[in-house]
């Protein structure tokens, strides 16, 4: 699929190495041809000089034959005017990244009819909503829901000394038994999709798939759960903290927000009731423990700058918080800091990579391939790949047993109306099914390319 | 440096010129000749090394740095030379393996320079394979591995970088997959007119491939001693016409084939290129009309020698020895000049010579008024120092190795090799022309094992344009640290 990306910065680059690597013929656009220089090189793109919201560059750019054009400039208005144009030039659908919460009403919808815009994209927002989901489950680093949320999958990392350390996957499903799967385990850098055999260890990644009411109780049983959040510390007062304590609030916690900026303070404090707001430095310990953070359920470390985030991180674990979650921007200081023992390390960039590129397969779905959905766990190593099973497909009614999948790949889960089945040896699949495939190492465009009779 | 990505590579290329070599095989066994033997064995031998490669050497990570793109483009090339040559030495009929690695190299490097004497007494098969080297050398081979296999390294542009002659390379379009695909398809496409261009003509189908090859790398081997010169003049027209076509950067083919003849009719270079093509053909057409038959001989010899020089091909229709030195003076302009970028011709390239010559007007402008600001534009962009310096570089660099593979060849102690011949060897393989203009020898035969080594270097040195294997042989590519 032909991609336009717009805009070279930390979000821009980033969708455009996930775009590349998807495989879509992606040409960027920005107006700094060191930028463009760099990301060419390191990618397959084309990069191309000049200003996006130009109709002559547009035109040049090739916009007129593109499938997505996506603008994620720094300015919004940029982006959308940048949208408007190429939608007119023929782009077949835009998105544009508005940010400013003012933006972010129910007057939007009347300007993105008018501009023709197929998505907006607000990196704050899609921030705090993940933040949100790992905090109602504590646990655990991800969460993904398929299936019109009927399905979850988590990702969780297996404490020392936890009572599934050392077993193998066979033993666990004996003493545990239940409705769940192990789809993919990654123990240090190596990921691999699961056997009965597989062998589980402390500090593993594991991702877990289970139908939605039941994932609670599950992660209970396998001693997996921690306590409830009810308090949450988060410290800074950005945007995504602002969206953050909207959403907690809304679910009944208590929120303590600590700043350093006494005007921003008091702006976020005016637009948010019920949560607390404190002003000072969230870098002197002495603060944090005059606010009571040893007594949080939950940490959140939003500040602007990625070291800050880390290193209160590190303390507030210290002092036994039993959930911290850090925002991370640069790659190689979330991927240390994971190393080091963070479980929940989010970045923006790759929450809105992620959205994207979603977006896209499912767009070129439309036209052709047959993926629904597609999420990508343990930063990108596996993926979980929902598809439709249509009336056609070859190894409908067959019981599993009978059937064998490619290697590094798992059927995870299939959603048959309403109930949710995790798949044994007698189960089928049926037309009008939606599976889950999950994949380590490969990638899966049909669903009738993995499996083969026995 | 990924050592892994950069032997499985070259172990892929070698497996890729196994499969290749499959053509010439047909063709020794449509003739029922005995060098099928020669192909067999070396088909076994080189997919036995590449697999063996392949295999112990999968990578596990497929990042490549343009480091790794040089390395891997160097040694790919060496390989192919190495393993092409076998078949010569196996069928002996050349049966020294220096003499066969030169005419493996000048094949896969588009030089065309020989070391046979007779090259009618040759087989079919080794023919059809020497100019065949040719046609694969001409694009590329890793843009043919990168346009055949399925995965392709995700920064495989600096392998495309390292491998595509010109100051700027640039894909056509998103993917260096599919950049290499449309230009092997372009490629094809044009081979395949030439072919039937000849057949009209009433070239016998082996000659027209051979030549049709020999034309679109801009290689230059025949398979007869007189080269073209025993074709009739309107097959001399055609192959001097595609010699032309083929020197045009391939870029402004594929924005054709988008209709968009305005913007690939504003190439500088593009016209450049005529104007230097035309104003030459004039010249020598003026300074030869005295030993001609009439104007359109005059015009004909003079349009396929400029064409065939400038494009470094190297096919003959005359005896250019015998003319008058204005002529030879033109052609030799021509060889250090070159054919466009982004085309299958060797030597120092038009877009440079006008980057050059454009960088220079700036810099007397500066020498006149101090405090001028200057900016070189080509094409209505500007160039970046970066590219600037890059060519200046360049410059300096290819006189060096020319003056470097001259002294090394004048170690040779036999009087025929006046300076006059070794000069002109060294400047016909380092700019991958192939002809050798010298009053006393008319092959590269007499020469010795070493000088004949030099040149191989040489030829390479100047179809990857020296960095790939400069750097290859600095010891501070390998070390660690």
């Amino acid at each position: 699929m032909k991609v336009i990306i717009v805009g070279c910065g930390k979000i821009g680059a980033t969708l455009t190495a996930r775009m590349a690597k998807e495989e879509h013929d992606v040409i960027v656009i920005d107006n700094d041809p060191a930028v463009l220089k760099e990301i060419t090189e390191r990618h397959d793109v084309i990069g191309f000089c000049g200003n996006a919201t130009s109709y002559d560059s547009l035109t040049e750019a090739g916009v007129a034959g593109c499938d997505l054009f996506i603008a994620v400039t720094g300015s919004d208005e940029f982006n959308m005017l940048s949208c408007f144009v190429a939608r007119k030039i023929g782009a077949k659908h835009t998105v544009a990244r508005v940010r400013n919460s003012e933006y972010n009403n129910d007057g939007f919808h009347y300007m993105m009819e008018q501009l023709e815009l197929s998505m907006s994209v607000n990196p704050e927002l899609m921030m705090a909503q993940a933040i949100f989901n790992i905090l109602k489950l504590p646990s655990v680093a991800k969460v993904e829901t398929f299936s019109d949320r009927r399905q979850e999958l988590v990702e969780v990392v297996l404490r020392q000394g936890s009572p599934l350390d050392g077993m193998t996957l066979s033993d666990i499903r004996k003493k545990f038994p239940g409705k769940y799967l192990v789809a993919v385990i990654r123990h240090g850098e190596e990921v691999h999709i699961p056997s009965g055999h597989s062998v589980l260890h402390g500090g593993d990644h594991i991702a877990l798939i289970s139908a939605t009411p039941d994932m609670h109780r599950i992660l209970k049983m396998l001693g997996l759960v921690q306590k409830q959040v009810r308090d949450v510390m988060v410290l800074g007062a950005s945007t995504t903290s602002y969206y953050l304590a909207r959403l907690l609030i809304g679910a009944g916690n208590s929120v303590k927000i600590i700043e350093k900026n006494p005007e921003r303070c008091e702006e976020v404090c005016e637009r948010l009731s019920g949560a607390t707001v404190i002003q000072g430095d969230c870098m002197h310990q002495d603060l944090l423990a005059e606010e009571g953070l040893d007594k949080m359920d939950a940490v959140v470390a939003l500040t602007g700058r990625d070291e800050e985030n880390i290193l209160i991180s590190f303390y507030a674990m210290s002092q036994g918080v039993g959930k911290v979650v850090s925002k991370v921007n640069q790659d190689e200081l979330g991927a240390l800091s994971e190393k080091l023992g963070l479980d929940s390390i989010l970045s923006p960039k790759v929450i809105i990579s992620d959205v994207l590129a979603q977006y896209a397969r499912a767009l070129e779905n439309s036209e052709g391939s047959k993926v629904e959905t597609l999420y990508s766990l343990m930063n990108g190593a596996a993926e979980a790949l929902e598809f439709n099973v249509l009336s056609d497909f070859p190894f409908a009614n067959i019981p599993l047993r009978d059937l064998t999948l490619t290697g590094g790949t798992l059927l995870a889960a299939i959603t048959r109306g309403s109930a949710c089945i995790i798949p044994g040896g007698d189960d089928v699949i049926l037309p009008g099914d939606r599976v889950v495939i999950v994949a380590a190492g490969i990638s899966v465009y049909d669903l009738e390319d993995i499996f083969r009779r026995k | 440096m990924n050592h892994r990505m950069i032997y499985f590579t070259t172990g892929s290329v070698l497996i890729t010129e196994a499969a290749l070599l499959l053509l010439p095989l047909l063709v020794s066994i449509i003739y029922r000749e005995t060098c099928a033997w020669a192909f067999l064995i070396t088909i076994g031998i080189t997919l036995a090394v590449g697999g063996l490669i392949c295999l112990t050497m999968r990578p596990k990570d497929r990042t490549l740095f343009s480091k790794e793109g040089l390395v891997i483009v160097a040694l790919a090339w060496i390989a192919v030379s190495f393993f092409g040559a076998l078949p010569f030495v196996i069928s002996r009929e050349i049966p020294v393996f220096i003499d066969a690695f030169f005419e493996t190299v000048s094949g896969f490097t588009t030089t065309g320079a020989t070391i046979l004497d007779n090259v009618e007494i040759m087989s079919h098969g080794l023919l059809f394979w020497r100019s065949f080297t040719h046609w694969i050398g001409g694009m590329g081979v890793l843009v043919f591995v990168m346009a055949v296999t399925v995965r392709v390294p995700e920064r495989s542009i600096h392998i495309l970088r390292a491998e595509m002659p010109g100051p700027i390379v640039d894909k056509l379009v998103p993917r260096a997959r599919t950049t290499a695909m449309i230009l092997y398809i372009i490629y094809i496409a044009m081979t395949a007119l030439e072919v039937i261009f000849l057949l009209a003509g009433g070239m016998p189908f082996f000659d027209s491939l051979v030549h049709s090859f020999g034309t679109a790398g801009t290689g230059g081997f025949g398979i007869r001693n007189g080269s073209i010169t025993s074709y009739s003049p309107y097959l001399q027209w055609v192959i001097a016409v595609f010699m032309f076509l083929f020197g045009i950067n391939f870029n402004l083919y594929y924005l054709m084939l988008l209709r968009k003849f305005s913007s690939a009719l504003r190439s500088t270079e593009l016209w450049v290129y005529i104007g230097i093509m035309l104003g030459a053909t004039g010249l020598i057409c003026y300074n030869i009309f005295s030993l001609c038959s009439g104007f359109a001989e005059a015009l004909r010899l003079s349009f396929f020698q400029a064409s065939s020089i400038m494009t470094t091909t190297g096919y003959t229709t005359a005896n250019i020895s015998l003319w008058p030195t204005l002529s030879k003076a033109v052609l030799l302009t021509l060889m250090l000049i070159g054919g466009c970028a982004g085309s299958t011709a060797g030597g120092f390239k038009v877009s440079r010579v006008v980057i050059l010559f454009k960088s220079l007007v700036g810099r007397l402008r500066r020498v006149l008024h101090p405090r001028t600001v200057t900016v070189v534009k080509m094409e209505g962009k500007r160039i970046d120092d970066d590219t600037l310096s890059g060519v200046h570089s360049y410059l300096a660099l290819c006189t060096l190795s020319t003056v470097l593979v001259f002294l090394l060849l004048c170690l040779e102690k036999d009087s025929v090799f006046t300076i006059e011949t070794n000069l002109s060897a060294a400047i016909t393989c380092f700019n991958n022309i192939g002809p050798l203009f010298s009053p006393t020898l008319s092959s590269f035969s007499a020469y010795s094992g070493f000088s004949k080594f030099v040149l191989s270097v040489a030829m390479l040195l100047g179809r990857l344009e020296i960095y790939p294997l400069l750097l290859t042989c600095l010891p501070s590519t390998w070390l660690k640290k």
